[in-house]
């Protein structure tokens, strides 16, 4: 049963990930990037994290992907469809991708690290309250310096994107 | 159950295909999409092994990359509507101010 939807998100998860790179609107690849993270999402509550999941969902396919539906809807990509995307241009780049993947590949298959077949069992449940107990009590610090630096790129991004240069 | 396995060959699925993004595509738009993929598959990674060691730092850092992550997308889209306005390019390959 979980194997089987594991499966299914996974290959649905993959081929839009192929479709973000080989699409040559971006707005395609824009929506097929919001289809794979709605997958992920899906495989964040197989993976007991519902918080994760949700999170995902509001950050990701919420806030993130409406700003660049909202950046390619402000500036003309009709241009940038025209240009083809030639999988063989750039040679030395595709070698070192295919040489990273078949290592990582090897290297997970060949450790015994990653065969954990059975997961640690749960407690009873009260995965949200542990996390949160985790996240403020022992990560409380890194949490305060997080919000300062989306305070940051908050301001930063206005000032960025201001109409007059000053 | 699911074994690890599975989980982590999805995240390197999806590592390679974001890097192969990242370094083919000459589109800016689609390189930002494709950095958010990598980190998409670094996250499903955390909360694999999270999940496979009950532990809960792996969500913890999935959290703090999440947000990094809203941070980065929100400073590198400023960047591209300053570039296209000044420039009006979207290709990689034009943006060689910095070479000097």
């Amino acid at each position: 049963m979980d194997q089987g939807f594991f499966l299914l998100f996974a290959t649905v998860s993959v081929m839009t990930a192929l479709a973000v790179v080989l699409a040559r609107n971006p707005v395609h690849s824009a929506l097929a990037l919001m289809a794979c993270f709605l997958q992920i999402s899906a495989i964040f509550v197989l993976l007991e994290a519902p918080f994760l999941a949700v999170i995902q969902i509001f950050v990701y396919v919420g806030a993130i992907m409406v700003l660049f539906l909202f950046v390619i809807m402000m500036i003309d990509v009709r241009e940038a469809v025209l240009q083809r995307f030639v999988p063989g241009g750039n040679l030395p780049a595709l070698v070192l991708v295919a040489l990273l993947g078949c290592e990582m590949v090897a290297l997970v298959l060949w450790s015994d690290r990653f065969a954990v077949a059975e997961p640690a069992a749960m407690g009873d449940g009260d995965n949200i309250r542990q996390l949160s107990t985790t996240l403020f009590a022992d990560y409380l610090l890194p949490f305060e310096v997080a919000s300062v630096i989306l305070l940051a790129a908050l301001v930063g991004a206005i000032v960025l994107a201001r109409k007059e240069s000053g | 159950m699911v074994p690890l396995w599975w989980y982590i060959l999805l995240g390197v699925v999806l590592f390679v295909i974001g890097a192969a993004g990242v370094l083919l595509r000459r589109n800016i738009l689609v390189v930002l999409m494709s950095l958010e993929l990598l980190l998409n598959s670094v996250n499903i990674n955390f909360i694999a092994f999270g999940r496979y060691y009950h532990d809960f730092r792996g969500q913890i850092f999935a959290i703090f990359v999440i947000a990094i992550t809203a941070a980065e997308v929100a400073v590198a889209l400023g960047i591209l509507v300053a570039l296209v306005r000044n420039k009006s390019t979207l290709k990689v390959d034009d943006v060689t101010m910095m070479k000097g």
